[in-house]
């Protein structure tokens, strides 16, 4: 069975392309288009690896990532967190919430298979 | 694997616009005096999501200018700049650089660089300037997030796991199992680190059996660091050592142990807790963070609802809708046809097909409302423009003035929206320009300072009403007259008001004193009407001199259908728009005078022009004397006037079917439909007969 994956981001377009590329690649892909809506996915569902913005209205990445943690049945799936600022404050907050990881957009979608791949083994 | 990204550039643009729209409205809406950080915030995100979006896309110049924005706006955000109307029109002229460039590469033309490295250099200017104070923390961050997005040309630096980081692992150099490191430092753990050792543990040592072995390296690690982590590695099988999140294999594989599987975790470690200092505090980390959990979810219970509706619109090619709209116009014809046979069908069997036939009619009109509201936009998007164009029109002019923006969820014809937008600028413009006064001549006027102009829109039965009314000077009778004199045009001084008001739609017709850089150049009034006229609608005024002036727009809910009269004129059937009709009657002979060879209506102390309809349509065997046949008084944008036919058949909807495109323009006919016998009616246009109708009456009396 192929790895599912939620995807969460505002943008339309960035959730696109992370879908399609990561559809491309074989892996099952869920999107979301904010923290909300991510979290509320992932309580019907379990999802294999979880690819989040920061920066969402309603709920943000690191909310969504602190509620995660908080459910029993993903406090170890992998999360990484997509952002714009990769300075230590960022990652020390993106540590703090519990991510696995960050990856700085803008990226490209070999990378993001990458790092895709690196998670979910 | 190669991916084409092109394919998303689409949505990209169109997700920009809404983004900048978006931005620009907010822009508008803030407080300048003490803005809301919630507003503030989604303008940030706006900017945020533009420039992620087109730094992925390779949209270089756009990112560009978005991150400095951006930039600005963070500092607003967090209070480092305040606000002030300066600003916001320094980003709102940012967003139409935005716009350009976004077009520019939408339309594969040249971007406009000069303008974003104007635009960049004067946000850094105000950032710059504003933050003097923290001029620390200011140049601190430019070069920092401009490294970053630097960094995207390096590939090990644009991700990494929070287990890589030297942070996370304090002093240890072995980052990779950083959660064992991490067990001392408490306040930093987080739950998820914590579960991850927990779930490497149990990969690495297996689920109940592994108990006590779990405990035990726990405390080892306690004790003697990196060395029992390179054990625990090489009992799970990990190779690499230098990435921590290797450790979340296991765990993607073991993701179907849910939530029960958690819960005897957690009775795991209740039970180890004694034996294990780490344990307990993970124990806490656990507890804590499942006590602050609850709080935020709940906190927006509204917005589920929300996500519900979005998700469930779908995107759908106009041509489809359209094509749709056509065959329910078709189904329209063949169900009355179907009616009509019907109607001759006797007996049991009559009866039931005439239920079948009813019941067919009921879902025929059903289909029909549900695919029009299909084509249905709300007028919002159309006046969300005006704020910004009332805001930088009243700012040019030196004059004060407050829009007022009613019933914009008003729906109304996709293609009727994008054909009202020029006319209504156009009207919005005049008012501000021409109509509202300066602030000093309204004092002294005793208005209050600041001028009102009001657009609204209304559904009135099978139109809708966009009004345009402002508290300005209003027209003036006079000038408007001397004018139309000077013009050339037939006016006597005792003309009606109305008639009046309408001769400011003559070609060449402004009686502004000075043509402005706002008005009074390019399209006329007479342009406004002519558009407002082609998509089936009409213009009236109301004004009174120093109080103001309303133009109304009447506009049909969609130009497909027409819900119109049928008249016969001899053997003739026409179909008149109920728009248009003000009502219908037998003349008496006392209502009809004769003014030379002709004969008009006088009704209610008022003179009206009468046209007969067999003679402008050539009909024969009509009614040829009006006390015998029915009076029509209609009204168009233009003048009042009575029609004469034989008689009324009945109201019905029809379909427009285009006269143009299978025949050609004929003067006084709008189009034509088919009517259930299958036989083709013509539909009147009122405003064309009042304009072509050359008998010498209409001549005398219209003029």
């Amino acid at each position: 069975m192929s790895k599912h994956i939620l995807v969460v981001d505002d943008s339309v377009s960035i959730r696109q392309m992370v879908e399609m590329t990561l559809k491309g690649a074989g892996y099952t892909v869920t999107t979301a288009q904010d923290g909300q809506e991510a979290l509320d996915k992932c309580k019907s569902q379990q999802f294999n690896f979880v690819l989040t913005d920061q920066n969402m209205p309603r709920m943000d990445g690191l909310t969504l990532i602190k509620n995660l943690r908080g459910l029993g049945s993903y406090s170890k799936t992998p999360v990484v967190m997509l952002t714009t600022e990769a300075g230590d404050d960022m990652k020390a907050k993106g540590k703090a919430a519990g991510a696995t990881g960050w990856m700085v957009k803008p990226f490209d979608p070999n990378k993001l298979l990458d790092v895709t791949k690196r998670v979910l083994g | 694997m190669s991916i084409d990204i092109e394919q998303f550039h689409g949505v990209f643009f169109d997700e920009s616009d809404e983004h900048l729209d978006d931005m620009e409205q907010l822009l508008m809406s803030l407080d300048v005096e003490s803005p809301d950080p919630e507003e503030l915030n989604s303008i940030f995100r706006a900017a945020h999501s533009i420039k992620g979006g087109s730094g992925i896309f390779g949209f270089d110049a756009l990112m560009n200018l978005t991150h400095v924005m951006e930039n600005l706006l963070d500092k607003a955000r967090n209070n480092e700049i305040a606000v002030t109307a300066d600003i916001v029109n320094v980003l709102l002229e940012t967003l139409d650089v935005l716009k350009d460039t976004l077009n520019a590469y939408r339309d594969e033309t040249a971007i406009p660089q000069e303008n974003i490295d104007e635009r960049i250099k004067i946000l850094n200017g105000v950032i710059n300037e504003q933050s003097t104070d923290a001029a620390l923390g200011d140049n601190g961050a430019l070069p920092e997030i401009s490294a970053n997005i630097q960094s995207e040309g390096d590939p090990d630096e644009s991700f990494g796991f929070f287990d890589d980081e030297p942070t996370s692992a304090g002093a240890n150099s072995d980052d990779g199992f950083g959660f064992f490191d991490d067990e001392p430092i408490k306040e930093e753990l987080s739950y998820n680190e914590q579960a991850k050792s927990e779930c490497n543990e149990d990969d690495g040592f297996g689920f109940f059996d592994d108990e006590i072995p779990h405990i035990s390296v726990a405390s080892q690690t306690d004790a003697s660091g990196s060395a029992t982590t390179e054990t625990i590695e090489t009992e799970t099988g990990e190779e690499e050592q230098g990435f921590g999140f290797f450790e979340d294999v296991p765990s993607a594989r073991h993701i179907n142990t849910t939530l029960e599987t958690a819960s005897s975790h957690n009775s795991q470690r209740a039970a180890k807790q004694p034996s294990s200092a780490a344990t307990t505090d993970l124990h806490k980390t656990t507890n804590k963070s499942a006590a602050s959990m609850p709080a935020k979810p709940v906190a927006k219970p509204s917005s589920k609802k929300g996500t519900v509706r979005e998700s469930a619109s779908i995107r759908v090619d106009t041509t489809k809708i359209d094509a749709m709209v056509n065959l329910v116009g078709e189904l329209v014809i063949t169900q009355s046809m179907l009616s009509m046979i019907g109607q001759e069908v006797e007996g049991q069997v009559g009866e039931r097909l005439q239920l079948a036939i009813d019941e067919l009619q009921r879902n025929t009109r059903e289909i029909q409302e549900s695919v029009m509201s299909m084509r249905m936009l709300p007028l919002t998007a159309t006046f969300n423009r005006f704020p910004r164009l009332v805001r930088d029109l009243a700012g040019k002019l030196g004059k004060q003035v407050e829009l007022v923006l009613q019933g914009g969820s008003t729906e109304i014809d996709k293609s009727l929206i994008e054909k009202i937008v020029d006319p209504l600028t156009h009207l919005v413009r005049n008012s501000i320009d021409h109509g509202i006064e300066m602030p000093d001549k309204r004092v002294a006027a005793g208005k209050p300072e600041k001028g009102t102009v009001i657009l609204s829109a209304e559904q009135k039965g099978g139109s809708i009403i966009i009004s345009i009314i402002d508290d300005g000077d209003g027209l003036h009778r006079n000038k408007i007259l001397d004018k139309a004199r000077s013009n050339g045009l037939a006016v006597s001084d005792d003309m009606p008001d109305a008639e009046v008001w309408q001769l400011i739609f003559q070609p060449g017709f402004s009686t502004a004193e000075a043509i402005t850089d706002v008005s009074g150049r390019g399209v006329g009034m007479d342009v406004v009407r002519r558009n407002i006229e082609s998509i089936g609608g009409r213009i009236d005024i109301e004004s009174s001199a120093g109080e103001g002036s309303a133009f109304f727009i009447h506009l049909p809910l969609t130009l497909a259908i027409v819900d119109g009269m049928c008249v016969s004129v001899g053997k003739q059937i026409f179909v008149i728009p109920l728009l248009n009709i003000i009502e219908s009657f037998q003349p008496t002979n006392q209502q009809l005078k004769t003014l030379g060879n002709d004969t008009v209506l006088y009704i209610r102390d008022q003179y009206w022009p009468l046209v007969p309809l067999y003679d402008f349509m050539e009909v024969e065997d009509a009614a040829l004397s009006p006390t015998e046949g029915i009076v029509v008084l209609l009204e168009s944008s233009k003048k009042r006037f009575g029609i004469l036919v034989d008689a009324l058949v009945g109201q019905q909807q029809v379909v427009i079917k285009s006269l143009e495109e299978h025949y050609r323009k004929v003067a006084g006919i709008a189009g034509a439909t088919i009517m259930g016998d299958g036989k083709v009616a013509l539909i009147i246009d009122a405003d064309s007969i009042a304009t072509t109708y050359t008998s010498s009456q209409i001549k005398e009396l219209l003029s």
